[in-house]
């Protein structure tokens, strides 16, 4: 196989169970987002532009979506004779069959697909992240330092500096020292879990702890390398990037999209971002519609009031409908004369006639207020709602509901109906 | 499948004014995402066809760049494929292309080098949906030389830009006739036709001999006693582009909710090249209603009974109603644009005013667009 010299791998396993409902059934990387795209499309789009056209994806939680998403790599022209890119799973052999336990062992476990290329360096990238990024002045920043392993790092507030993991560079970017979630933070660069190996320096890492349990970038292969004294250096990233980990950090991405002139902006033709596209007729206002700072997807057709929201492809919203501050994703048919508010509908749902969603008064999540802490009704993918039912603010629903799971045709604030997912 | 797909795409023609100035009318964009000839194209693709030769001649350019590549209709394949085929100079002949038959003729290796036994022909301005292995089982069962397939239309409507049509009661033509000034009947050919690949070509070599150069004199109407010739006809939705109006009023027709369900709702689906834009963006001032919208715009004013292609922007306090307005136009703020097609990059400025009155007007305006 020709040389490459450097290839991508792309970590598209994790669950993302701080998504709630919204990854019951999809990997977090193929989670919507901004209407027509999924979170994947940013890395993937951002591997091709910047000259990456050699990609491996390492999958394991919920893979489907994912797998028919990114097909050959066609929509990425990912689709190459030499290169582009390769799904990855866990996998069977004669000895140590094992799933992925770890984002590094995921790595260990496929260091036959990267040898084949032969590449000098492995960008490792992470699918659940927002931005555009080039990787090729990534990749001049690690040759010119003579780098041994780049972390990406971002600049963040000192007071959110102890969520992440940090980075204490000197003025030349090298990294003398770093730590995970401090309490009191010395730096404020954030890894942005984005890494660029000199290939030797990683394979050597992997394969001196490939029996550490749950072997993990951050906490095993980042400080193997720092004992050994390899020369490691803090790349910094001033651009847009965004954590999409929580559903209030999720439904903010969204949103900011909306502004007049969002900081993220797709408009440009520079950097575009790419993603498979299987609507492509345009989208339909009719004359009793009405839109007001959205965006909305593809082949979709509106009836009723749209305000603040963003709409995925191929939806339908009746007439008489409101929807306000809420992410609609693909395929949704949204019934006459129905309200919703601070909500995340998933895929392919369907909200019966005169149903009103996030009414009332903010309540507590009895099902778990960590993941569900941002007064937001979140309904995961093929869900069903039934005409003429009231649902409260803050509310988990998932799966195909009836009209008796809502006695007195109500859902209080704070409740949930889980009927799909892990506990169906 | 088997047969061949011959899609005519040179033609021009002066009454769609400005409009035909920058390409060929099988490339004009059609309902937001489209493109005249993804019809053909998708509904050849649609009906397992894999062997497509697209003949083009007029102002390719614009239709080059949309088939540069042939996967977005699922040809490319390692068996058939789509063929651009276009005049050439060669040894024994400089002609460009004098005719439909002529086009043909000219490329008859790539018809006598296929195996397959049928051609399907049809022409690149037509927006239409249809499965041609119906049209075949037809031309089979009608045991015919060449089926012509034919609309009936609206007594009122103009058809004098079409091929009239009579039949007998076996659906037999008996009567055509090009672009009459008078016509006997109201059903005219849809300009798609299908034939036995070796008839095709002994015909082509007949006309090439006499100097005879276009399908529909002289071979559709020449032959039409001495072949069997015979007419399908549909009912479903067709339209024909070939005027400035024609073209408007196709677009239009996307507006209904039943023109819309029946090419983008129902299988199998119309596909076209894929630009990968954003989704349309509407900011705080954006008013829209009873229009199509395509990806990558970003409205900040009025829009009604329109049709805005892909990339549009309009600014704000602009008035937008009952017009289409092709690629990438930009629009400044406070402009009212009223029975109007605007032609694609143009560049709009601010505080001006178009009206079509009681017509359609094409609005040209190339202005120096100021990019941040």
């Amino acid at each position: 196989m020709a040389k490459k010299e450097m290839i991508a791998m792309l970590l598209a396993g994790g669950q993302g169970s701080r998504l709630g409902v919204l990854t019951a059934d999809v990997a977090k990387p193929a989670v919507s987002f901004g209407g027509k795209y999924r979170i994947i499309d940013f890395p993937l789009s951002n591997c091709i532009n910047s000259g990456v056209d050699t990609v491996g994806v390492l999958t394991q939680y919920q893979p489907l979506r994912l797998n028919s998403h990114i097909g050959i790599g066609m929509s990425w022209d990912l689709d190459r004779n030499s290169g582009g890119v390769t799904v990855l799973p866990p996998y069977e052999s004669t000895d140590n069959t094992d799933w992925y336990t770890g984002t590094a062992n995921a790595i260990y476990q496929n260091i036959r697909f990267i040898e084949s290329y032969d590449p000098e360096y492995v960008l490792i990238l992470s699918g659940d992240h927002i931005y555009k990024m080039d990787y090729e002045s990534m990749l001049d920043f690690h040759k010119r330092n003579k780098s041994d392993a780049t972390i990406a790092v971002m600049p963040v507030p000192l007071e959110e500096a102890s969520r992440f993991g940090i980075m204490i560079a000197n003025e030349d970017h090298q990294i003398t020292e770093f730590e995970e979630k401090p309490e009191h933070p010395r730096s404020n660069l954030a890894s942005m879990g984005i890494y660029i190996f000199t290939w030797s320096v990683l394979k050597e890492a992997l394969l001196a702890l490939k029996d550490q349990p749950g072997c993990d970038f951050g906490k095993h292969i980042i400080p193997y390398c720092h004992s050994k004294d390899q020369r490691l250096f803090a790349y910094e990233f001033n651009g847009y990037w965004k954590d999409v980990g929580t559903l209030g950090s999720y439904w903010e991405a969204n949103m900011e999209l909306v502004d007049l002139v969002p900081e993220f902006n797709l408009y440009e033709e520079y950097w575009k971002i790419y993603t498979k596209s299987n609507n492509i007729e345009p989208q339909y206002i009719a004359p009793e519609a009405r839109v007001d700072r959205s965006i909305i997807g593809e082949g979709t057709e509106i009836f009723g009031e749209v305000d603040h929201s963003v709409i995925g492809t191929g939806v339908s919203i009746g007439k008489g409908t409101v929807i306000r501050d809420s992410i609609i994703m693909k395929e949704c048919r949204i019934g006459d004369g129905v309200t919703i508010d601070h909500s995340i509908i998933g895929e392919y749902s369907k909200i019966g006639d005169n149903t009103h969603i996030g009414v009332g008064e903010y309540a507590e999540s009895q099902y778990d207020p960590k993941v569900y802490a941002f007064d937001l009704v979140t309904i995961g993918e093929h869900s069903v709602i039934p005409a003429n039912v009231s649902i409260g603010k803050n509310v988990a629903i998932s799966g195909e509901t009836v009209r008796s799971d809502y006695p007195d045709g109500n859902l209080p604030s704070g409740g949930y109906i889980i009927k799909a997912g892990d506990e169906a | 499948m088997k047969a061949l797909g011959i899609i005519l795409a040179g033609g021009n023609n002066s009454k769609m004014q400005e409009l035909s100035k920058k390409r060929a009318i099988a490339a004009m964009p059609v309902a937001g995402n489209f493109r005249c000839i993804d019809f053909a194209l998708s509904n050849m693709t649609n009906s397992r066809i894999q062997k497509v030769a697209v003949l083009t001649q007029y102002n390719a350019r614009s239709l080059n760049e949309h088939l540069n590549s042939s996967k977005w209709w699922d040809f490319g394949r390692k068996q058939g494929g789509l063929f651009l085929l276009t005049p050439t100079l060669t040894e024994d002949n400089s002609w460009w292309y004098r005719g439909t038959a002529d086009a043909m003729y000219q490329n008859i290796i790539w018809l006598k080098r296929s195996h397959e036994p049928y051609v399907i022909i049809s022409g690149g301005d037509c927006i239409y949906k249809m499965d041609f292995n119906k049209l075949l089982e037809y031309h089979m069962a009608k045991n015919a030389d060449i089926t012509v397939v034919c609309k009936e239309v609206d007594p009122h409507v103009d058809i004098s830009r079409f091929g009239v049509i009579r039949m007998n009661e076996d659906s037999r033509i008996t009567e055509f006739e090009e672009k009459p000034m008078v016509a006997q009947s109201n059903t005219i050919s849809a300009g798609i036709y299908v034939i036995r690949r070796r008839q095709l070509i002994e015909m082509l070599e007949r006309c090439a001999e006499e100097g005879r150069n276009d399908f529909v004199t002289d071979i559709l109407i020449r032959y039409k006693n001495m072949k069997r010739i015979y007419g399908f006809k549909i009912t479903d939705y067709w339209a024909n582009i070939s005027t400035a109006e024609s073209y408007y009023k196709a677009n239009m027709d996307f507006l209904d909710v039943d023109v819309r369900n029946y090419f983008f709702k129902q299988e199998p689906k119309i596909y076209s090249k894929v630009d990968d834009l954003a989704p349309a963006k509407y900011n705080t001032g954006a008013d829209v209603h009873n229009s199509l919208i395509s990806s990558g715009c970003i409205v900040n004013g009025k829009v009604e009974n329109s049709l805005l292609f892909k990339k549009v922007f309009v600014g704000k306090n602009c008035v937008i109603k009952n017009s289409i307005i092709l690629n990438d136009v930009y629009i400044g703020d406070n402009t009212h644009i009223e029975n109007c097609i605007v032609e694609s990059r143009g560049t709009l400025n601010a505080n001006t005013y178009y009206s079509g009155g009681d017509g359609i007007k094409i609005v040209v305006e190339d202005n120096e667009r100021y990019v941040l």
